[in-house]
């Protein structure tokens, strides 16, 4: 019969259509804004700058080393450094940026500044909603704009918040363990030749005090 | 599949008088490529495409490269005829100096073609031709009689190249407009500052920009618009 | 049937001008009505023209135009690291970003001699075989959307589309713009549960690729409008450079993976449909076969994929040098071959980097499978090429 290939697919159609009044499968628009489907955990967005603490401007991670600008494939990212600095988590002085300008209406979304970055100073956000009306400079994210607490990492991407914490704490302590065993040499070197070992005994104890309240502040983000 | 040596060998006893040379690719990936001379250029496509061992019947990419002009400044030795005084009596001396002489090596377009056969399933064999200069000798032999393949990709070269192909059936700019002057992927392609105004995050762009919007009269930066 | 593609292209039977597209004489009185079809054409799969000379509704001339969309992606990435022109391969064929990152990260790896370690080739096959059943399932959805029927067969394969681009986001972090592939492996390593959502996904697939056939193998109307519509015989197929299920669908049995044994698709059991009318009902067929094909590929790649890293140690992700050299990589994509030839001069940058993009190609012979039928019929035989015009203004 002629049109019976016709009726088929309509049948199929039907099908699909009476069904999507009973199985939730076949009914799969999301009335959005009204209902959203939570972004999935991977997903990524822009970029922005993680401080640990309280305070964004002493806990920034970014030391201004200038890799992610380097290697942006369409050059977003623009950095200034600072004439002075302060110290990271594990105690020693760095110099930080004093501008950190994304422009998010060039950025790609590719993540190879995250990818490169050695301090785990840049992760990826997902938040999308961030139409503007201000032409100029309404996408020009600032380093202020772009600086979020940890806490608000781990909110967003809990999995991979919680591996790179794991590696931070990691390397915090390698690098105690490494001072500590540095100012124990130099002391046994220096206490050796002179009196005895309870001068020597004194000079490590008290550089390992100097050393340990200065990485506290940078630290108490976890 | 033959080597490149025997493809050599194939073509020289096949088209005689064609000017085959083999260029070897340093890399790991070892294609090796064969440089042609234009006079027999079609020929040699077509003993390719019918010689019934080889059967090069798809010709999957033709690709343009830019070899600007190169200054190059090498160390010579000289031996000049110098007169001095020695002992007061002028005599002719020769004298032997090392000096730098800078040449320029004239730069050239060259078009590669990457062959391979449905038939034999094998590949791929690279043919490259050169043009003489970068100037006014960019001429170089169509192979699209030959590969149908190749039409709308000499277009695109002549277009971004300006590799002028004899024997194209259809020749003219594919990608960019009509009235398009100069020839945009060459290695001394200047781009065209008037931008339309965007603040960016570099200054020098937004620069040269600048430069052009307020000479035409248009809109004057914002405040708060820099970064 | 492929015999006869060979048989024709070795004999010295072949003309000059033999693959050139016939002259249509145009008949009857009156003017050839000149037609843009294009650039702003909800039929034409982006930006793209056709200007058109039509005698009544036959079409006798026919000169695409196109260069909308070119973005001079090739400029770029010669002043780019070759890590940074990675994001940038997504957005060629945008549809199949996955794949386009495969054949860069091949060609790169051809150009320095990398290896690649096991899992990440077993990822990549699952990704690009995902890839290719949401490719021809859209393109056969847009075909029909073409043919009028406003979107429902569409919406089926973006339904199917739809779980396989959230499969993509949770594994790398975008739906569509992936940039996944690094020269040596993958960036990232896909965890079990990311692993157990794919084989839930491709068991429901042939449910699905059934139901999408059912729906229109029958349908008289796809078969009135398509077949024996826009005919590419073999021999002209194979000169033209035509890849892709378009060349299998005139009778060329090739097919790259089979051909170069890139990958480890050497490994897989799957037959390569191949067209025996040549025209766009073949075309569509064997793209709903490859879709069937890739889902045998998909369940043993997710059977026997073993553990191990993603990446090769060794490679380097910053401060990448090759030495001086070229290469020419390419790989089966959806749309047929996607190849890049890239030549090093030892700097970070390549000094030049070409992409051959399929669906120029491909559309090479939209002018002779045109001519002499109706301006209905050109949007028809424009669809079934399946080109994108990312990659085809690169």
């Amino acid at each position: 019969m002629l049109g019976e290939g016709i009726l088929k697919g309509l049948a199929e159609t039907a099908k699909n259509f009476a069904g999507s009044f009973v199985s939730a499968e076949r009914l799969t628009t999301v009335e959005y804004p009204e209902q959203r489907i939570p972004t999935a955990e991977n997903a990524r967005v822009f970029p922005f700058l993680i401080y640990d603490g309280t305070d964004w401007e002493a806990g920034m991670r970014c030391v201004a080393c200038q890799i992610c600008e380097k290697e942006c494939p369409p050059k977003c990212i623009y950095i200034e450094k600072s004439k002075d600095k302060k110290p990271d988590f594990v105690g020693k002085m760095q110099i930080y940026p004093a501008k950190f300008d994304i422009d998010v209406s060039v950025c790609m979304s590719c993540q190879i500044c995250v990818e490169v970055c050695p301090f785990e100073a840049i992760k990826m956000d997902t938040e999308f909603e961030l139409s503007t009306t201000d032409r100029f400079g309404g996408l020009l994210f600032d380093r202020k704009h772009l600086a979020k607490s940890n806490e608000y990492y781990h909110e967003i991407h809990p999995t991979e918040a919680t591996e790179v914490d794991a590696r931070l704490a990691e390397e915090k302590a390698k690098a105690e363990a490494k001072a500590k065993a540095a100012t124990q040499a130099a002391a046994a070197k220096a206490g050796a030749p002179a009196s005895g070992p309870a001068p020597g005994a004194a000079a490590p104890t008290a550089k390992a005090a100097e050393a340990l309240p200065a990485s506290k502040p940078a630290g108490g983000g976890e | 599949m033959k080597t490149v040596e025997e493809i050599k060998a194939a073509i020289e006893t096949a088209v005689p008088g064609a000017q085959v040379e083999i260029v070897r690719n340093p890399g790991p990936s070892a294609q090796h490529s064969l440089r042609i001379g234009h006079e027999f250029a079609v020929q040699v496509a077509t003993f390719l495409q019918d010689d019934p061992e080889l059967a090069l019947d798809f010709l999957s990419n033709v690709t343009g490269v830019d070899w600007p002009d190169k200054e190059i400044a090498e160390k010579v030795k000289v031996t000049r005829q110098v007169t001095k005084t020695i002992d007061g009596v002028e005599q002719a001396v020769e004298e032997t100096v090392e000096e730098t002489r800078k040449r320029l090596e004239p730069g050239c377009l060259e078009v590669v073609y990457h062959l391979y056969s449905m038939a034999k399933k094998h590949g791929p064999v690279v043919l490259r031709m050169r043009t003489a200069n970068r100037s006014d000798k960019v001429n170089l032999p169509s192979l699209t009689r030959v590969w149908r393949a190749a039409e709308f990709q000499e277009r695109e070269i002549f277009d971004l190249y300006g590799i002028v192909f004899e024997g194209h059936p259809d020749l003219r700019r594919i990608l960019m407009w009509d009235g398009f002057k100069d020839h945009p992927m060459r290695r001394d392609y200047v781009d065209p500052d008037d931008y339309e105004y965007e603040p960016t995050a570099h200054d020098e762009v937004l620069a040269k920009a600048h430069a052009h919007q307020t000479a035409a009269g248009a809109v004057a930066v914002p405040e708060g618009g820099k970064p | 049937m492929t015999s006869s593609a060979t048989d024709f292209a070795l004999s010295a039977a072949r003309q000059e001008g033999w693959n050139r597209p016939p002259v249509i004489e145009p008949d009857g009185e009156g003017e050839l009505l000149e037609l843009a079809m294009g650039p702003h054409h909800p039929s034409t799969h982006g930006v793209f023209r056709m200007d058109v000379a039509l005698d009544g509704e036959r079409v006798v001339r026919l000169k695409p135009v196109f260069g909308y969309l070119h973005r001079n992606h090739e400029k770029i990435a010669e002043n780019t690291s070759y890590l940074a022109s990675m994001p940038y391969t997504d957005r060629l064929d945008y549809f199949c970003s996955l794949t386009n990152n495969w054949a860069y990260a091949l060609a790169v790896e051809k150009l320095v001699g990398q290896a690649v370690p096991e899992r990440a080739e077993y990822l990549r096959v699952i990704l690009a075989e995902l890839t290719r059943i949401q490719n021809h399932a859209s393109s056969i959805g847009f075909l029909l959307q073409e043919m009028g029927a406003s979107g429902t067969p569409l919406m089926y394969a973006f339904r199917e589309r739809e779980k396989i681009l959230d499969l993509f986001e949770t594994l790398t972090g975008s739906r569509m713009m992936c940039n996944y592939m690094r020269f040596g492996g993958c960036r990232v390593d896909a965890s079990p549960a990311w692993l157990d959502a794919t084989r839930k996904v491709v068991a429901g697939i042939p449910e699905f690729v059934d139901e999408f056939e059912r729906f229109l193998r029958t349908n008289e109307i796809l078969m009135a409008r398509t077949q024996g519509m826009g005919i590419l015989r073999p021999e002209l197929a194979v000169n033209a450079g035509v890849t892709g299920p378009m060349l299998r669908a005139s009778g060329v049995n090739y097919d790259i993976r089979k051909v170069d044994h890139y990958g480890i698709y050497d490994r897989f059991k799957f037959r390569v449909p191949l067209g025996d009318h040549w025209d766009i009902y073949d075309r569509y067929m064997v793209r709903m076969l490859e879709m069937r094909e890739s889902i045998g590929i998909l369940e043993q790649a997710l059977k026997e994929i073993p553990g191990g890293p993603v990446m090769d140690p060794k490679a380097k992700i910053r401060g990448f040098r090759p030495k001086p050299g070229e290469a020419y990589g390419r790989i089966e994509a959806p749309k047929g071959e996607l190849g890049f030839y890239l030549i090093s001069d030892g700097s970070p940058n390549p000094y030049r980097y070409r992409v051959r993009p399929p669906s120029l190609i491909n559309l090479t012979i939209l002018e002779d499978m045109c001519l002499g039928h109706n301006v209905a019929d050109v949007v028809l035989i424009f669809g079934s090429v399946d080109i994108v015009l990312g990659e085809v203004d690169r």
